[in-house]
Parts: C-alpha cells; sequence; structure tokens
C-alpha cells in the first residue's frame, strides 16, 4: 500500500503530454498515469480548456471592476480572512480523515480502474451490449499481471456504465409514472431501492455459488457489481421502446435486449469461470465438474431477462 | 414485491440468525454435516458439501458475538417502533 501512496504523489510529474493514439497497443504506460490521462482527441481537451480558462479570466477582472474597496474590504478584515484560511484547513483535514476511513473498506485504487473510462470505451460498450452477435474477441487483455483499464481494452468491466445506467433507469421510471398519472417522490425512492436491493441479491448468490464450487476466477466483488449493472442497460431501452410504441414495442424491445444480453453475458463470464483453474494444485486442468460451471454462467444469463421484465412491466400498463 | 433496504438488512439478519442456530453436536453431526466429517480430501478439489460445512461454521464462529449486538438493538427498535 505505501508503494501505491507513493506512486499516486508523482502521478503529473513528467507526463505532460497527453497519452495521444487511441490504437496503440504496444506498450501501455503505467497504471498511474493511464488512469489520469485523458485519451480522448485533442480537440475535446482543448475545449475544456477553453472552457475552463473564460472562468479563470472572469474572476480577477470583475473583481478588479469593484475597484479598490471591493479588495479592500476583502483583505482589510483579517478575522475574516484568518476564519476563511482556518475553515478550508479544516475542510482538508476532514477530507483527509474520510479518505483514510474509505480506503480501509474499500480499494479505491481499484475502484478508480473502473471509473477510467472516456467515451469512445462508452460508445463501443453500449454498442455491445446491444448487438454482441458481431463482437469477435472477448478475452481481457493483461499487462503485466495488471488488467488492462477500460480505456485500452473494450472487453474490460466497469463501473460507469452500470451507475448511469441506474440513475437513468430511475429517471425513466419516475417519466413513466408521471405518464401515467401515478407519480409520487416515494415510489421513485421505492423503485431505486428495489432495483438495487435486486442488483446486491444477485452479486451476493453469485459470490456464494462461486465460492461454494471452489471457482478461482479473478472476478472481484466489483466485477460481479459491474456485469450485473449491465442489465440496466438493457432495461432502459426496453422502458423507452414501450413508452413510445406502446405494450407491442415493449415485448420486442425485450426479447431484443433480453437475447442481447444473454449472448453478452454468457460469452463475457464463460471465459473467466470455465476457464479458470480449479483449487485443484496438481494441475490436472479444469475440475471435475465443469458441468456445473456453465450451469451457472447459464442461471445467470437467465435470471437477466426475468429481471427485467420484472422491474419495467409495472412502468408498462 | 417492493423491497426497500431495510427489509434486505431484515432478510440477511434472519439468514445469518438461522445459520448461527445450527447445533454443532446436536444437530449437524446427526445428519453427517460435523466439522469432524469434513477433514479429507487433500489435494483434490473439496466439494460443494465440504465448503458448505466450513462456510456454516466459519459463520457461526465469526458471527456469534456481533449477532448478540444486533439481535438485541433490532428487539429495542422493534419493541419501541413496532
Amino acid at each position: 500500500e505505501d508503494f501505491d501512496n507513493h506512486s499516486y504523489n508523482n502521478f503529473n510529474n513528467g507526463h505532460g503530454n497527453i497519452f495521444g493514439v487511441p490504437e496503440a497497443r504496444a506498450a501501455p504506460p503505467t497504471a498511474d498515469s493511464v488512469l489520469f490521462e485523458d485519451t480522448s482527441s485533442a480537440a475535446p481537451a482543448m475545449n475544456n480548456q477553453a472552457y475552463y480558462t473564460p472562468g479563470y479570466n472572469m474572476g480577477p477582472p470583475t473583481n478588479d471592476m469593484q475597484g479598490g474597496t471591493g479588495v479592500d474590504n476583502l483583505f482589510a478584515d483579517p478575522m475574516a480572512n484568518a476564519a476563511m484560511m482556518y475553515g478550508s484547513s479544516l475542510a482538508n483535514q476532514g477530507k483527509d480523515i474520510v479518505n483514510k476511513e474509505i480506503s480501509r473498506y474499500v480499494s479505491v485504487n481499484k475502484l478508480k480502474y473502473f471509473f477510467a473510462v472516456d467515451t469512445r470505451y462508452v460508445l463501443k460498450k453500449l454498442m455491445i451490449l446491444m448487438f454482441p452477435y458481431t463482437h469477435q474477441d472477448w478475452e481481457v487483455r493483461y499487462h503485466r499481471d495488471t488488467p488492462l483499464t477500460p480505456r485500452q481494452d473494450v472487453n474490460a468491466p466497469d463501473l460507469y456504465i452500470p451507475t448511469m445506467a441506474f440513475i437513468t433507469y430511475i429517471l425513466l421510471a419516475g417519466i413513466a409514472l408521471g405518464i401515467q398519472k401515478r407519480f409520487s417522490p416515494e415510489v421513485l425512492g421505492l423503485c431505486a431501492s428495489t432495483a438495487l436491493v435486486w442488483v446486491i441479491i444477485e452479486v451476493l448468490v453469485m459470490l456464494l455459488s462461486l465460492y461454494l464450487l471452489t471457482v478461482h476466477s479473478d472476478l472481484s466483488t466489483f466485477d460481479l457489481i459491474a456485469y450485473s449493472g449491465y442489465k440496466y442497460v438493457g432495461m432502459i431501452f426496453t422502458v423507452l421502446c414501450g413508452l413510445l410504441f406502446g405494450s407491442d414495442g415493449y415485448f420486442v424491445a425485450l426479447a431484443w435486449s433480453s437475447c442481447a444480453l444473454m449472448f453478452f453475458i454468457v460469452r463475457s463470464l464463460k471465459i473467466k469461470i470455465l476457464t479458470s483453474l480449479s483449487s485443484d494444485s496438481m494441475g490436472t486442468g479444469s475440475s471435475a465438474k465443469p458441468q456445473l460451471r456453465l450451469y451457472i454462467t447459464m442461471a445467470t444469463a437467465i435470471f437477466q431477462p426475468i429481471i427485467i421484465y420484472w422491474l419495467t412491466s409495472h412502468l408498462i400498463r | 414485491m417492493a423491497f426497500t433496504l431495510y427489509s434486505l438488512i431484515q432478510a440477511a439478519i434472519l439468514c445469518v440468525n438461522a445459520v448461527a442456530v445450527l447445533h454443532e453436536e446436536r444437530f449437524l453431526s446427526k445428519i453427517g454435516w460435523g466439522v469432524d466429517q469434513s477433514v479429507g480430501g487433500f489435494g483434490d478439489e473439496p466439494g460443494i458439501k465440504v465448503q458448505l460445512m466450513n462456510l456454516i461454521r466459519s459463520v457461526r464462529t465469526v458471527m456469534r458475538v456481533p449477532l448478540i449486538a444486533v439481535n438485541s438493538v433490532c428487539i429495542v427498535l422493534l419493541l419501541l417502533f413496532g
């Protein structure tokens, strides 16, 4: 852990250039710089800077325009100055304490890996989620034993899409209920917590079954949360079609997104579960019960359409 | 079926209580799920039954004391707030 902290402090030294070419897969840089560099094309980066500088430019001129009296008021009162600095130092201390406490329970490095995405990755992943039949290579690429970040590998799971899709689903549920004049703020909270509870239940059941069958895959808890959160993309698509095209559109979209999601889950988890090393250290290959691992993958896949139907049917009457 | 996080916590507490109540000598050994029957298979993978027995035993060992506290808090809250 100490090593990780030191490398975090050094992330902005000597990496002034923007990590440019998206297709370069020869020698990815160290994980720290990749996590924090912007890999989208140069134009949006310059746009961001252009957006930021007007803000900075407008700050001092307005202060100057208020004249010397404004500046004097700000600095003439030493008590306010001291209070401001004391408050900011208190805030920094509080931030440090919160960071320390959080990093005791949740590994922040691991979490940052899942949010290291860019727009190109998000677009490609959404396309794969909705139409996975033409995607050829499902392997997650590694770089010296660490998995590549989602920015460099489109097969890597991420937590950005599930989080955004979850929030969008809640908002869509509110819209759908509002159209049917059944909306109230409590219903929104109920919908959110129901969806969250189902995700938690699914992740717990997956963890339990993976433990019982001694499947030593490299699926961490966050990976399972990510794979189980991808169904929200299908749910959003289904609810949208149901709202736009009525009940027929709902069932057509449900069938389409169920098939796509089942295919995606089976192909992604098959590589991770079925070919993982068993606890047999004598190296006799895969475990003696490969069909049980297949059952787990199949059960996960079949659970997706059921839960999509369960969580969206009450929105489309 | 509308779940709230509170119902999830309730279900979790009930499940953990159920696992913690399984007595080692009076019940688990009688049905062949005692820990003395789980030693075996070195080198080979343990199998589902052994994993389950280990899981039950570890849940019992770890959660005995916290469950006392959690159950007391639950009892007090349910008495006060229904």
